[in-house]
This record gives C-alpha cells, sequence and structure tokens, in this order.
C-alpha cells in the first residue's frame, strides 16, 4: 500500500538521512512535500533544493508538482531524494551524474532503483545547469503562419543582464509587386553590440528589416516611432524580420533547417536558437504564447503586474491633529533611505511588498515564496535581484 | 442577439462622443512670426500684415480677426487694399498676385481668396520683364498697375485679374519722351515706386530706380511731366493737394518737387538730407500729412548717419519744431498713418508701424506722442517664452485686482483708444474669465486675459528685483540726454536680451481662490507671491534646502544660486515675493504644485524633491531622488561645450579601442583576428552609419532617473479606507512615484506647530518610462478637485465613501492603480502600441453639446506625434484622436498647455500661441463682420458689386438654369 524511502540531506559539512513513508496515490502537491521535508529535517526557513535520482540514475530536480508527482510514480519502490541547501555551489543535474556523485561521496551503500548501467562509465555526463539557471533568450515562433521569407524573433530581455544590444536605421525597402519593383521606406537592423541578446541569439542580422513589432505593423511609423514601440515593449519584445540573408530560413514543417547557420556566433546559447524550429501545434492558436510552455513564468503581459510597489505600513496610526509625534518629526528631516535611527531598522516586518513574485522570491531566495503569491508572471531571480539592488535603499522604509 | 445589444451600445457611445468632442484650430494669439508687408485700408478700418510664410492676417477692432494662407509656400512682400472695395491684393515673392475678399456668410465675414494672377509677359521675354516690384491699387478699384523690374508698368483690371495690354505703360514709350540729356546717360532701372495724384486719379507718378520719376496721364497714355532726379530712388509721396511730389533717396536725402502743368523746368524746389553731413543710410519711405491748422507731419524710416547710428531702426517724426527719432528694437518692415474724420483725411492721428518683433502705434495728437498699448499683435515673446501656465475661471475679485495692477504699470501709455476700428466684433461675451500666464527668460511672468479672441496683456510681473544681477538698475534705456542728435526716443518693448539667464521662468502655479502665485526658475528658485494692492518694502527670507542630502561624491558644474538682495525691496501693488527657496544644487526646477489650503509649495528638479510650508516659512521634508552612478544629472546644465566634450572624449575612446584590438601579439589564433576585423568592421559602421537608434530596455542606469516630472497633493486614502490624509506625490523620470502622507497641525496650531511627513508608497514602473502625470480620482471616479475650489462651493465636494483610484500616467501608459493598498487595476497602453509617447496631459471636463447638464471628465493628452487624444476618466479608454501639431515642430508640442474645458495653446512660432479646442461646447473663435460703410462709397465707386460674388451668382444661376431646364423637361414628359 505504501512504500518507504529514504531521502538524504546533504549540508556543506555533513549529511543526514532520513527514510519515512509517503502514500503513494495521494502525495498532495510539491510545497506540502517540500514543507513536509522541512519539518522532518528541522530545517524550516532554510532554503533548499531538492533533486531525485530516477530509473536511469540521473539526478533530476524536484521544484513543481509535476516533476514530484513524475518522481512519485517512479519510486520503484524507493525514492531516493537529495536535499542540497540553496547557497550550495550550484547543483548539477546531469545523466550519469549519481554515479560520480556516488563516488565522490562514497555513497556505495545506498541502492540505487534502475541500476547503474556500466556502459554510461566510460562517457562523460552532459552536464547541465539546474533549472534556475536556464532561461529562454529567444525563440522563432510563428513559422507555420508565417512566410518562409519573414521570420518572427522573441528576445527574452527578463533574467538576462545583457543589453538587447541592437541599432535600428531607416532604409530602402524593395518590394517585389505585381507592377514591378517598388522602393518604399523601410527600417532594418544596423547594428548588433557584441555580447548582447541580440547578436547572442543568432536570429537577428545587420540589415535585417522590421516588418513587426509585437504584432504591429511598422509600415509608415518614423524610426524614432519603431524605436519607442520596441523600447516599451523591450520586456518581451517580438520582432518579425525579414532577414537579409534568406538562406537560414526555417523550413516547413518536415524539412531541415539547411546548414550551417553562420550567423551563430555565440557557442553559449546557439542550441537554443533552432531547439524550438519545430512548429508547434499551440502556435496556431496562439501565434504570440505558442512557445511560452517553456518559458518559465514568462507571459506576453509580464509586465501586468511588474511594478515594484512598497507600501509603508507602519504608518503612523491616523490621529486627528492632537499628537504630535516629536520623534517623528525629527527624522523626517532625514531623507528616510538613510536614517539611522534603529526605529526604521527594527521594522522592516510590518511594511508589505507586492511585487513581481520572483522579486519575493529573491527577497528571501526562496521559492517558497513564489507560492505564496498568485500564478502571476514572474521575472527569474537575476533581474529581480538587480532591481532590488537598484532600489535597496527602499527596503529600509 | 448579445451582439447586436453591444453593437447599440457602441453606437450610441459613438455618438455621446460627438456630442462631446470636436476638434479645431481656433485662433492665433500674439504677433506674427516674420511679418514682411503690411497694409491698411482707411475706409474699413483694417489692418493686415502678410508674412515670409505666406499667411495673411487682418485686423480691426479688438476680436475682428481673419487669417488666410497663400497656397504658395512663398513670403507676402506687399499688400494693398483696394480703395473703397472689401478685396485686398497680395504679391508673393513667387511674383504671383492673389485676390482676397472678405465675404459675409451666415452674418458672419470670412476671408477668402478668389482670384490668382502673375503677370505674362511677351513671348521669349526675360523674366525681369514680368517681375513685380510696384503695386498701385488704383483709386477706381477697378485698376491695378504693376511696374516691374524690367522698367515697364502693366495694367490689370480688377478684381478678375484681365490684362489691358493697351494700357501698359512701355520702357520704351516712357524713355522716348525723356528728356535726351537724362535718358542718353543712364539706363532707368526698375519700377521702384507708383502712385496716384490724390487729387485726379488720371495721372499716376512712375519712380525709376534710377531716380526718375515721370508723370502719366492714364486717358491721354502720355508722360505728363519729368521730375530729373539723380539719386538711386527709395519711395514716392504725392502729397494731398497734388501740387508737390516727395522722393526719398539711397543717400539718405529727400527731395520735394513741384507738380506743374508746363512739362519744363523741373528744379526741385527743396533737398535735405536730414541726418546729413556724413554719409547716411536711405530713406526707405517718406510720408507727409497735412494738419487742418498747421504745419504738415512728415515721417520717414531710416536716413540715419551710416557709420555712428547705422545699426538702429528709426522712423523720424518732424512737426512743427518737435523732431523724434523713434529708435525701434527690430527692423523695420513698413508703417502707415492713422487720420481722423469720417472720411479719414483730417488730420493725423496715429502712426502705426509694423517692425520684425511687433507693431507699435504712436499717438501723434497726445503731447509727448505716447505709445498705444496694443490689444492685439501682443509681442508674446519680448523676452522669450520658457513656460505657460493657464487658469479658467478666474473669480471676479482676483480679476479685478490683477486688472488694476495692471493698469499701475500702463501709466507711460497713451490714454487714447485703439484707433483701428474696422468690422464688428459678434462674438458673444467669454463664458468666463481665463488667464494665460507666460514665463519669459527675463524673469518675467505676464498674465494674459485668455477669455476671448483677443490674448489681452493684463499685467507683468519682474521676479529680477528680488536678486542681485549683472546688470545696473541705473542704466536704464531712457537715456534721452539733451541736445542729442538724432534725437532719439526707445519705442516698442521686444528686447530679447536677458540680463541673466538664470532668472528664466520655468514653473508656474496660480492659486485663484487665495491669489498666491509660486513662480520657479533656472537656477532652482522657488518664489511664493501674495497678491497686494498696495506697494510694500520687505525683505524676501530665502531658505536653501539641500537636495542632495549630503550624497558625496558629485560636484555641481552649472551655474551658481542667484544671488538675493538682503535689503529691503520696494515691490509695486501687484504679485509680492515674501519666500524664497533655493534649491541646492541650483538646478532648474522640473516640477511645481501648490496647495494653497495647507500653504504648502512641492517643488522638484533632476535631483529630488521637497516640501516647503510657506506658512512658517520652513522646509519640512527633502527627498533625494538621484541615482548615485548619474554623474550626468550632478554636473548640471547640459551645455553645447560639454556634449561636445564628451562626443570627443568618445571618439578618443573609440580610437584607443580599436588601437589595443590591433595590438594583439601577431600568432593569435584566427578566432580572435577574425573578432578583431569584425571590431573595426563595425567601427567603421559606426561612423559610417546614417542616424541609427539604439534599442535597450530603459535602466536604472539611465541619466536623469531621478528627474522629477511631476508633483501632486491629494486628500487621499493611504494608510487605510476609512481615513482619508493629506498626501504628497512624486513621479520621477525612471518611471518611480513616491507618496507621502503629510500631517498637518490643527488650524489654531499651524503657525507653531510643524508639519510632517511619512514616506507612505512607492511604485516602481516596471517599463521605466518617465512619469507624466499623477491624479487621484474619487468614488465617483472624477478627479478630485483643486484646493479651496469646494470651498469656495466652486465644485461638487469629492466622494470619500466610494474608494479612490490613483491614476499615474507616463509617457508610454496609463495606469490605475487601486488605493490605499496599491494595485494595479487597468491600463492603456500607449507607445507599445503606436510608438507614440505621452508629452503633455491634462485632465478636462467637456460638456455636452446636446444637453446642458451632461457632462465628462477626462485626460487631454498631447503625443511626441503631435496628435491630440482624450482618455476617459475612470475608465481609461482612448476616445478620439486628431493631429494637432507637426511632429518635427518639438518646440510646438513642448509649449502645449490645456484649459480645463478641453482647450488648448501650444506656440507655433517663438510670438504666436494659435489656440485649439477639443470641446464642442467650450468654442473661442473669431466671429466677426466687416461691411463697407455706406458713406464711404466714392464718386469713382461705380460697380455695383464686386466681381467675385457675381461670378459666384453667374455660377448659381447656371445651376439655376440647369434645374430649370430639367424640371421643364420632366413637365413635358408627364
Amino acid at each position: 500500500e505504501q512504500e518507504y524511502h529514504r531521502d538524504t540531506l546533504l549540508l556543506i559539512f555533513e549529511a543526514e538521512y532520513r527514510r519515512f513513508a509517503l502514500k503513494r496515490n495521494g502525495p498532495g502537491g510539491f510545497q506540502e512535500f517540500y514543507h513536509l521535508l522541512q519539518t522532518i529535517h528541522r530545517i524550516p526557513g532554510v532554503d533548499v533544493l531538492l533533486g531525485y535520482a530516477d530509473i536511469h540514475g540521473d539526478l533530476l530536480p524536484i521544484n513543481n508538482d509535476d516533476n514530484f508527482h513524475k518522481a512519485v510514480s517512479s519510486a520503484n519502490p524507493l525514492l531516493r531524494i537529495i536535499i542540497t541547501k540553496r547557497e550550495d555551489e550550484p547543483v548539477v543535474f546531469a545523466t550519469n551524474s549519481l554515479q560520480r556523485r556516488k563516488k565522490g561521496l562514497g555513497l556505495t551503500g545506498l541502492r540505487t532503483t534502475g541500476s547503474s548501467s556500466t556502459h554510461q562509465k566510460n562517457r562523460p555526463g552532459l552536464l547541465i545547469g539546474s533549472p534556475q539557471d536556464f532561461r529562454q533568450i529567444s525563440s522563432i515562433i510563428d513559422v507555420d503562419i508565417l512566410p518562409e521569407t519573414h521570420r518572427r524573433v522573441r528576445l527574452h530581455k527578463h533574467g538576462t543582464h545583457k543589453p538587447l544590444g541592437f541599432y535600428i536605421r531607416d532604409g530602402v525597402s524593395v518590394r517585389v509587386t505585381p507592377q514591378g519593383v517598388e522602393k518604399v521606406p523601410g527600417v532594418f537592423i544596423s547594428r548588433l553590440v557584441r555580447g548582447g541578446l541580440a547578436e547572442s541569439t543568432g536570429l537577428l542580422g545587420v540589415n535585417d528589416e522590421i516588418l513587426e513589432v509585437n504584432g504591429i505593423d511598422v509600415a509608415g511609423k518614423s524610426l524614432d516611432q519603431v524605436t519607442d514601440m520596441m523600447v516599451a515593449n523591450s520586456h518581451n519584445l517580438i520582432v518579425t524580420v525579414k532577414p537579409a540573408n534568406q538562406r537560414n530560413n526555417v523550413m516547413h514543417r518536415g524539412s531541415k533547417m539547411s546548414a550551417g547557420n553562420t550567423s551563430m556566433r555565440s557557442a553559449g546559447s546557439t542550441g537554443s536558437a533552432p531547439s524550438h524550429d519545430s512548429p508547434s501545434p499551440a502556435s496556431q492558436s496562439n501565434p504570440i504564447t505558442a512557445s511560452n510552455s517553456v518559458a518559465e513564468g514568462d507571459s506576453e503581459d509580464e509586465d501586468e503586474d511588474g511594478d515594484l510597489i512598497i507600501e509603508n505600513d507602519s504608518l503612523p496610526p491616523y490621529v486627528s491633529h492632537h499628537v504630535t509625534n516629536g520623534n517623528n518629526s525629527n527624522h523626517n528631516k532625514d531623507s528616510p533611505s538613510r536614517r539611522p535611527d534603529s526605529s526604521t531598522m527594527v521594522r522592516p516586518l510590518p511594511q508589505s511588498v507586492s511585487m513581481p513574485n520572483s522579486v519575493g522570491a529573491s527577497l528571501s531566495n526562496s521559492p517558497l515564496a513564489m507560492s505564496n503569491h498568485n500564478g502571476s508572471p514572474t521575472h527569474t531571480a537575476s533581474s529581480s535581484q538587480e532591481s532590488m539592488r537598484e532600489d535597496g535603499n527602499i527596503i529600509t522604509l | 442577439m448579445k451582439r447586436f445589444r453591444r453593437h447599440g451600445q457602441e453606437s450610441q457611445r459613438d455618438r455621446l462622443k460627438q456630442e462631446l468632442f470636436q476638434f479645431s484650430k481656433t485662433v492665433e494669439h500674439g504677433f506674427p512670426h516674420q511679418p514682411s508687408a503690411l497694409g491698411f485700408s482707411p475706409s474699413l478700418q483694417l489692418l493686415a500684415i502678410g508674412t515670409r510664410s505666406g499667411a495673411i492676417k487682418l485686423y480691426g477692432a479688438p476680436g475682428v480677426e481673419f487669417m488666410g494662407l497663400h497656397e504658395e509656400n512663398a513670403a507676402v512682400t506687399q499688400v494693398h487694399f483696394l480703395p473703397h472695395q472689401v478685396e485686398l491684393v497680395t504679391l508673393l515673392d513667387d511674383n504671383s498676385l492673389h485676390m482676397w475678399t472678405l465675404r459675409a456668410h451666415k452674418g458672419l465675414s470670412e476671408l477668402l481668396e478668389i482670384g490668382r494672377f502673375t503677370l505674362t509677359g511677351p513671348p521669349g521675354a526675360p523674366p525681369s520683364v514680368t517681375r513685380v516690384t510696384a503695386v498701385l491699387a488704383h483709386s477706381s478699384g477697378e485698376l491695378l498697375l504693376l511696374g516691374t523690374e524690367g522698367g515697364h508698368v502693366f495694367v490689370v483690371e480688377v478684381p478678375g485679374f484681365r490684362e489691358l495690354e493697351e494700357r501698359n505703360i512701355s520702357l520704351d514709350q516712357v524713355s522716348s519722351s525723356v528728356p535726351d540729356d537724362y535718358i542718353g546717360r543712364r539706363n532707368l532701372e526698375h519700377v521702384e515706386a507708383l502712385q496716384e495724384n490724390p487729387v485726379n486719379p488720371n495721372q499716376v507718378v512712375i519712380g525709376y530706380g534710377r531716380g526718375l520719376m515721370v508723370i502719366w496721364d492714364l486717358e491721354t497714355q502720355r508722360a505728363v511731366q519729368h521730375i530729373p532726379a539723380t539719386q538711386q530712388l527709395e519711395s514716392v509721396w504725392w502729397t494731398e493737394d497734388g501740387s508737390h511730389i516727395l522722393s526719398s533717396h539711397s543717400d539718405g536725402s529727400y527731395c520735394r518737387w513741384s507738380v506743374g502743368g508746363e512739362d519744363s523746368k523741373d528744379e526741385e524746389e527743396k533737398s535735405d538730407i536730414p541726418y546729413g553731413h556724413f554719409p547716411c543710410k536711405a530713406i526707405s519711405k517718406i510720408v507727409q500729412l497735412p494738419t487742418a491748422n498747421g504745419p504738415p507731419f512728415l515721417v520717414f524710416s531710416g536716413g540715419m548717419p551710416r557709420a555712428s547710428y547705422g545699426d538702429r531702426h528709426c522712423i523720424s517724426v518732424i512737426h512743427s519744431k518737435t523732431h523724434v527719432a523713434l529708435d525701434f528694437t527690430s527692423r523695420i518692415i513698413d508703417f502707415f498713418v492713422i487720420r481722423d474724420g469720417p472720411q479719414h483725411t483730417g488730420d493725423p492721428s496715429a502712426l502705426v508701424v509694423l517692425v520684425e518683433e511687433e507693431l507699435v502705434v504712436i499717438d501723434l495728437q497726445t503731447e509727448g506722442w505716447p505709445v498705444i498699448q496694443t490689444p492685439y499683435l501682443v509681442p508674446l515673446h519680448s523676452s522669450a517664452i520658457t513656460c505657460s501656465h493657464h487658469v479658467s475661471s478666474i473669480p471676479l475679485k482676483l480679476w479685478e485686482r490683477v486688472i488694476a495692477a495692471g493698469e499701475l504699470q500702463l501709466t507711460h501709455y497713451s490714454k487714447k483708444p485703439w484707433p483701428i476700428t474696422g468690422g464688428q466684433n459678434l462674438a458673444p461675451d467669454p463664458p468666463q474669465r481665463d488667464l494665460l500666464l507666460t514665463g519669459h527668460e527675463d524673469g518675467t511672468v505676464r498674465f494674459w486675459d485668455a477669455s476671448g479672441v483677443c490674448l489681452y496683456p493684463m499685467y507683468k510681473l519682474s521676479t529680477a528685483g528680488v536678486f542681485h544681477t549683472d546688470t545696473d538698475p541705473n542704466d536704464n534705456m531712457n537715456q534721452g540726454t539733451e541736445g542729442e542728435w538724432p534725437p532719439f526716443r526707445k519705442v516698442g518693448c521686444f528686447d530679447p536680451y536677458s540680463d541673466d539667464p538664470r532668472l528664466g521662468i520655468q514653473k508656474i502655479h496660480l492659486c485663484k481662490y487665495s491669489g498666491y502665485l509660486i513662480v520657479a526658475g533656472t537656477a532652482g528658485q522657488i518664489l511664493v507671491l501674495e497678491l497686494n494692492d498696495e506697494e510694500a518694502e520687505q525683505t524676501v527670507e530665502a531658505k536653501v534646502v539641500d537636495l542632495l542630502q549630503g550624497q558625496e561624491g558629485f560636484r555641481w558644474k552649472g551655474h551658481t544660486r542667484l544671488d538675493v538682495r538682503e535689503e529691503p525691496v520696494l515691490f509695486p501693488p501687484g504679485f509680492q515675493p515674501f519666500a524664497l527657496v533655493q534649491c541646492q544644487p541650483p538646478a532648474v526646477v522640473t516640477a511645481l504644485t501648490l496647495h494653497s489650503e495647507w500653504k504648502l509649495v512641492a517643488f522638484g528638479t533632476s535631483h529630488g524633491f521637497g516640501l516647503y510650508d510657506y506658512q512658517q516659512k520652513n522646509n519640512v521634508f527633502v527627498k533625494c531622488t538621484l541615482n548615485p552612478s548619474d554623474q550626468l544629472a550632478m554636473e548640471g546644465p547640459l551645455s553645447r561645450v560639454k556634449s561636445i566634450k564628451k562626443s570627443l572624449r568618445q571618439s578618443f575612446r573609440r580610437i584607443r579601442r580599436s588601437r589595443v584590438s590591433n595590438s594583439f601579439p601577431v600568432g593569435c589564433n584566427d578566432a580572435l583576428q577574425e573578432a578583431n576585423a569584425r571590431l573595426e568592421a563595425e567601427l567603421a559602421e559606426m561612423e559610417l552609419a546614417p542616424v541609427q537608434r539604439k534599442i535597450e530596455a530603459r535602466s536604472s542606469d539611465d541619466s536623469f532617473t531621478g528627474l522629477v516630472r511631476t508633483l501632486y497633493f491629494a486628500d487621499t486614502f493611504l494608510s487605510d479606507s476609512s481615513h482619508n490624509t493629506p498626501s504628497l506625490w512624486a513621479g520621477t523620470n525612471g518611471g518611480s512615484v513616491f507618496a507621502y502622507m503629510l500631517r498637518l497641525p490643527p488650524v489654531e496650531h499651524r503657525t507653531d506647530e510643524p508639519i510632517t511627513a511619512h514616506p507612505a508608497k512607492e511604485i516602481q514602473l516596471m517599463h521605466r518610462a518617465p512619469v507624466v502625470g499623477i491624479v487621484v480620482l474619487d468614488g465617483h471616479g472624477a478627479p478630485l478637485p483643486e484646493p479651496l475650489e469646494v470651498a469656495h462651493d466652486l465644485s461638487r465636494s469629492p466622494d470619500m465613501q466610494g474608494s479612490h483610484h490613483l491614476l499615474v500616467v507616463s509617457e508610454e501608459q496609463f495606469k490605475v492603480f487601486t488605493l490605499p493598498k496599491v494595485s494595479a487595476k487597468m491600463k492603456l497602453k500607449l507607445t507599445a502600441i503606436d510608438g507614440s509617447r505621452v508629452r503633455r496631459v491634462g485632465v478636462a471636463w467637456f460638456g455636452s453639446s446636446r444637453s446642458e447638464d451632461y457632462g465628462e471628465s477626462g485626460l487631454v493628452v498631447l503625443t511626441n506625434q503631435g496628435d491630440v487624444h482624450v482618455v476617459s476618466l475612470p475608465s481609461v479608454k482612448m476616445q478620439v484622436q486628431y493631429p494637432c501639431i507637426r511632429r518635427e515642430d518639438v518646440s510646438g508640442i513642448a509649449s502645449c498647455v490645456f484649459t480645463k474645458h478641453g482647450q488648448g495653446f501650444y506656440l507655433i512660432s517663438p510670438s504666436e500661441f494659435e489656440r485649439f479646442s477639443l470641446s464642442t461646447r467650450c468654442l473661442v473663435e473669431p466671429r466677426c463682420l466687416v461691411e463697407l460703410p455706406a458713406h464711404s462709397a466714392s464718386p469713382t465707386q461705380h460697380r455695383p458689386q464686386p466681381d467675385g460674388s457675381s461670378q459666384l451668382q453667374s455660377c448659381f444661376v447656371s445651376s439655376a438654369v440647369l434645374q430649370e431646364i430639367q424640371k421643364s423637361l420632366e413637365v413635358d414628359q408627364t
């Protein structure tokens, strides 16, 4: 009826093992499980990462309901769960990683589920960063509804320190019409900044003509207008271009990408570009969010509630004119951000911060925080850290 | 079914929109930019000004004005009214002639172009033959004489522009009759002047460039008399009795010639170089007018001694022993003299001078020839306009006090009424008293009556007196030492030179209920002023406020603070300063607001914002918004020099970078070389590339993110939904909004207990676009009323029961948040959708044109594309959109101000405001009628009606005839 598993807690210099039972048919959600683990290990409030060994011996993450259920279902009958403190150097989830870990940590006594296959030993494991280290930086979308000569590229500015990194200019576009060749003003990419997002995707090139910005035709718009549109949409920029180099166009269903994508310069991210080439059926129904399923918490309207709002709930209670707190009036003369008073330092709690979830997450540096908020879109941790850093002075309000 | 119903609702909304909104440009206020021609009709009492951009503007009595625009983008070089007609002719510098008329339509006159004409010379003739240089509108009203560069005079019948070839006066005809001793030596050159004999319409004098004048008889088509002047001719004037001709010349001389019957012995009667001895500049125009009993008036422009006063713009008026050289501050375009009497043939009463930057009218009948204050055409830009502020519905009391203060400033003006009186102003009295305040570069604030069509100057406030400035106040212009020659007298108010650019006014806020005014300027100064009907001598207390809050490591490289006078200063009746805040660093004030009920002023610069209590004369708090890495904002105003320096630095850096990349050791791998090559290519491209724009998300590191763009006081719910409190809101260039809860002591302790402020909220807009407007909407979704508005029973009190909402307008979005807990409720994206950005925003009330009691509040928005939008409140939905200003006209867009009733003003030139209206109900536009006065119908006028209308009538007749025929045909069929 129920199976028992050992789960492992690895701390920096110590290791602790616990074994406990879980109902297979009703394991509940990831959060419950997470809390359960924290309770069991008496580590409430410590941020941890969860991983499990699947039947192939690969160390895979548990960080949401889906992969938690998957993990539970794969228990045979034992499920090994490895808990790592978050501050540690990132856990590398990898194929075959468990074997190496086993060696390194000398955990040979543990029985692995789904036995280790010997042929894997000699092959170096492909290193894959932990999920929070992944972020989608670009995608080609709507391949199946666009003409082959066009390319719709989505740049995910969020969660990267990289600049978007491109420039646009006015130019002349040549259109072939039944009447003949027609020249019309157009807007073109004039320059890619080295190391910028645009360049690293390899999907945009100099002299590509900009046709649309987030679904809006730029025909008849001035360079400044197109610039402003792009900047306004920079959090989730979708540009439809007519690439100057038409050789690398995505072929429709069935046909492979033409070889030799010369425009890919940055080794780090080349993989991500063609990986979304295959048209998904979803893209027909909702072109904008077609490739969204992969993007972590990323939605087209991510700036919907993206504003950072800080409210000082510790405002002096409303008093009608009688009381004047001399203390208050004193430190009001100071800039709130630089107040040395201890009073300000001891009241961070009453203030509520509502902000994009990931900001909250990074505040406590815990994925837990995410669940406390509605399922609204998030940016990834790195950007929020940045935004908190820059606005750091106000947190002490 | 559902869809159908929704459609019905939409169309109902569309109908409502039509009842509420309507866009029109209604009137242009101020002085036309670059005037190039002046005309006057004594019979119509109308003045016409043509401009270099091809506009023609007519002015009569205050409120009577018309405007027309030539299709050709060419300067108007001459304007001539047809005597005793409602037509006028314009000559453009593309040599085309245009006929305009004032046609009555539904009881109102409108200016219409009814014909155009270009002289066609004989085939093969050079263009100079037909290049018009002089125009004479003959007193018959039927003929136009056109003198040309080739020396010919063409005669054209008007208003139809029919060339009367047989009456042309060719150069050959004239030169054949010229005495040999004259013609033998010289080419006559172009026709410089054409004048009609005031007593004999058949005689005209043709003045040629070389100096020769010929009196020509139009009937007999022969020369009557030759006047052999030898100096280059500038102008000709035929005296009223027809007995003399005055000619003015390029050497600064003028001559008087008697007109005799005989064709011989024409000696100049008198020749004079009024400012003689040394070489003089040309006298460009001369006029002599008789008086009933006394010597005539002689008026001429120019003629100044070239070396010493060659740069002066002067008109000399000589009457009896009085001789004055009126000294203008800009170039003289033209002038004319208005005369008394029913037929306008009496004594000269006023001299009207059009100079490049203003219109000056001199009262010639009052001792000392004072200037008459102009009711229109006022040079708004007498010092450059730096900002403007509009206040609607001024209470009568304040209005009268401002007028009284203004009248005291007009003591040196003439008491005579405005002498140009043509037409009737039929516009209804303005429904309310509106004030437009303009801030100027010289530290003045001018108050304009903007209620009606005439933007009338009411009062001028100068803030310079509070400070020590470079100029010595005793060094004023009214020098006029005894016996100076020429006898100069400065006239006109156009004075583009500012003593100290730091005095420039940047922000103005007037509370119409309390009469408190705050003005803020370029050097971080904020003055609080109060209206006082008496003059007062007082010291202005200055309070220096450090906006940096001790942030280290910055060095302000801009201008210094203004130096405040510490001794008491005598202030004339009017707005008198009593408190002064000086920001440190003294950066330009970028946001300003006043709450006269709480007696608080909030101000912001690129470094932060502060709250000042002008009751206690104490600063309440300061918030530094500066991003510590923002050096640019720190260093001070961006000077041209600096930007050059910066670009130099950048280019050096680029060069250095490319050198570095070249100096990699040889033997580096190919990839590196490739990278270098690419870098170089990039650099080359960067240098060669045309205009390009960087696509980058805004970040907190951008420059000037801390610049405070907007400040707003609101009595609303900040901490909980049951207690409303005073609050201050600030929005920055980096998309941040700060809210402070204010606590005011009870009224009885207002003077001694301190005001406190607590930071309550902070919003960082994700898109980081500059916040340009903050509005709190009450429980009904209506914007909160102005301070004291409710107390004065002029507004419904705000709804404090329902929940309030915060509307934040950024350059890119309109976003509504809930209060007191701030969470986004709805928004309208602008930039992401069409690429335009909000430049100006205001709250306005729109009344329905159909039902008196229906109206809506809305946001009026001007974008960087020059379009105006109305956005509904509180639902932030786009209602209407109209193109208003050319998107290239950046200064026009920047100058726009909205009124509270859906009108707006923007500068179409440094000296002119265009007024527009988005409201169907609130519309200020000229409505006037000009009719030909019955008594002015001169005997020479025989035509029953102008050709233009008869043409139209014939058109009409023909269509009527057609209908008749059709009808008869139909009858036949039945």
